[in-house]
């Protein structure tokens, strides 16, 4: 028998894969479920995916509620969003919780108002209050200024969205049983995908790696990303920026962290020549590990590191490329 | 084609300041500004006209009276006309009431083909109001637009920003687009705009001009509640060497963290 209500998890399909948020959010999920003595399921849509479920399962979900067809094989805002809207309707589940990717990110905006429920953006943690049974959904807000702790009192599923990497997934466990329910439900889109253009570039989108080389203003010049992107590949990493790069063209869009840009919380982040406005620490404050190289040795990049060294970008990075290679 | 924009009012990012003591937000003296992601959206809702041309362009915002300057800011860039709403019943709405509030208020205004936003406000940091105002207007949903390609024959192709690169998507009008700082770079406003802008008359809409009751505005119509505000200390203790004491021994401390990261050469776990 299907088992109603409970946490839902929203897995994510990449290139035809369930990526690494999916089991994220399993982690997160298995711990609200245990606390509230209720399942937890996965919700796993895409285009030859059903065989992935059991991967689900053993990750931490008790039950895969798997829809898998043709015309799900990209992600489109519009069936994603009443596929979902359509189990959520008929399982109602007590929370349902989603990654903060572009995906998670544009999908849970549309059935929060179909579900005419609360949604809370962008979580760094979850837990269950448990007198009341209720999600306690912590967010930074105000630039990471501050953290607020938010509650969904008036409406079903309590929703949100999870900054990725903001939890490592649970060791995989291929002993674990679940539940594999098939649906099937309308698929049909009334937009298209007409193509996907990947970034050339070098390592993981920002969101996904380990590790951040970015450069700010103290690089002094386009030219001298080249030296970033050297060192990013020699540690397995990508290269971020800060707006002020990216204002000046030296580095794309897509690199920029911070407020206006994005939000990154890798292993270990090494800021060259970057002063550390709030706009820019309110995006990577959160990593692991904070390594920072600037000249000015009162910037406040160093309130946020955990290794400082004061000295120039353009002198220190060469000779850590260099002793790497040697 | 009718297009409409979605304006908040934010606090300028570099001024934020916290009240070490309650951990909120320090307001009294602090300069407000138009968000600065909606400020591709104003400028991108331009450029479409100038490129498919568009009967009207209208700047919408919700906030307190002072929010008008935002919307002055929107006139100033091109839009031809601003509507606030606003009302004390409005104070306390979480991301649906303000939704619902901001698609009343378009309802009011109109038919509209496209409906533009910013990404997400610089305070908020959501990114949810767009989109939703958009879905409970029934558009189609456009998340992340870093470029328009074509609008017409009722549909429009986009490009859309996502991990790993750019997707290019078509779906029929009208449609919301939430955009992202790469679509453009915003103009300067010209005297004559500024002159005109700070002229306009912008209209205030309260609660009672709208087709949503009472118990679906402000706080009482927000399914959300901010239960704690903390202010977190990331101030870390890390430890801070010169270069200048010796470059090697730096390099040391550096290449010392990362292989305690497990981090390794050729990005190979350690």
């Amino acid at each position: 028998m299907i088992e109603s209500g409970g946490v839902w998890t929203l897995s994510e399909v990449r290139g035809g894969l369930v990526h690494q948020v999916s089991y994220e959010l399993l982690a997160w999920g298995r711990d609200l479920a245990d606390v509230l003595g209720t399942p937890l399921s996965a919700v796993l849509m895409g285009h030859g995916v059903a065989g992935q479920a059991e991967g689900l399962v053993a990750h931490g979900a008790d039950q895969v509620y798997v829809v898998d067809s043709p015309e799900l094989a990209d992600f489109l805002p519009d069936s994603f969003a009443r596929v979902l809207g359509d189990l959520v309707s008929r399982h109602r589940p007590e929370i349902l919780i989603a990654s903060a990717t572009s995906t998670g990110r544009a999908l849970m905006p549309l059935l929060f108002v179909d579900a005419d429920t609360g949604l809370t953006a962008d979580c760094t943690e979850l837990s269950i209050e448990t007198d009341e049974r209720l999600l306690l959904q912590t967010r930074p807000a105000i630039g990471g200024n501050v953290m607020a702790d938010i509650r969904t009192p008036l409406g079903r599923p309590q929703m949100c969205t999870v900054r990725p990497r903001s939890r490592r997934p649970l060791p995989e466990d291929r002993s674990r049983t679940g539940r594999i329910v098939e649906e099937t439900p309308d698929v049909s889109s009334v937009m298209r995908l007409l193509e996907f253009l990947p970034e050339k570039k070098v390592g993981a989108p920002l969101q996904d790696a380990e590790v951040i080389v970015s450069g700010g203003r103290g690089m002094k010049g386009a030219r001298n990303f080249a030296m970033l992107e050297e060192l990013a590949a020699l540690l397995g990493g990508s290269v971020g920026a800060s707006r002020a790069a990216v204002d000046m063209n030296w580095a794309p869009y897509s690199s920029q962290v911070g407020l206006s840009g994005k939000s990154v919380t890798p292993k270990v982040y090494i800021a060259c020549g970057i002063s550390g406005a709030v706009q820019h620490l309110a995006g990577m404050s959160a990593s692991d590990t904070v390594i920072a190289i600037n000249t000015d040795p009162e910037a406040a990049i160093f309130r946020v590191a955990d290794l400082g060294i004061v000295g120039d970008a353009l002198e220190v990075v060469p000779a850590l490329i260099g002793r790497l290679r040697s | 084609m009718r297009v409409a924009v979605l304006v908040k009012q934010v606090p300028a990012t570099e001024d934020v300041r916290i009240d070490d003591a309650t951990g909120t937000m320090i307001r009294e003296g602090v300069e407000a500004e138009l968000n600065p992601l909606d400020l591709h959206a104003v400028e991108e809702a331009v450029r479409l006209r100038e490129r498919f041309g568009a009967s009207e362009i209208v700047a919408l915002s919700m906030g307190p009276p002072r929010a008008a300057k935002a919307l002055r800011s929107a006139l100033a860039m091109g839009c031809d006309r601003g509507v606030l709403l606003s009302d004390a019943k409005f104070a306390g709405s979480d991301t649906l009431a303000t939704a619902r509030t901001l698609a009343s208020g378009l309802r009011r205004e109109g038919a509209f083909d496209l409906v533009l936003s910013g990404e997400r406000a610089t305070d908020g940091e959501t990114g949810q109001v767009g989109p939703a105002v958009g879905r409970i207007l029934g558009m189609s949903p456009l998340a992340f637009v870093s470029a328009v390609e074509s609008v017409g024959d009722g549909r429009i192709v986009v490009r859309r920003a996502v991990e790993g690169g750019h997707e290019r998507v078509e779906a029929p009008l009208p449609a919301m687009l939430s955009v992202v700082k790469e679509i453009n770079v915003p103009r300067l406003c010209t005297l004559g705009g500024r002159m005109r802008a700070r002229r306009a008359e912008i209209p205030v809409v309260g609660a009672a001009e709208l087709d949503i009751s009472d118990d679906r505005l402000g706080l009482a119509g927000s399914p959300t509640r901010v239960v704690r505000v903390s202010y977190p200390h990331v101030v870390r203790k890390g430890r801070v060497l010169s270069a200048k004491d010796g470059l090697d021994a730096a390099l040391d401390e550096i290449l010392g963290v990362l292989e305690s990261r497990g981090i390794a050469r050729g990005g190979e776990r350690a």
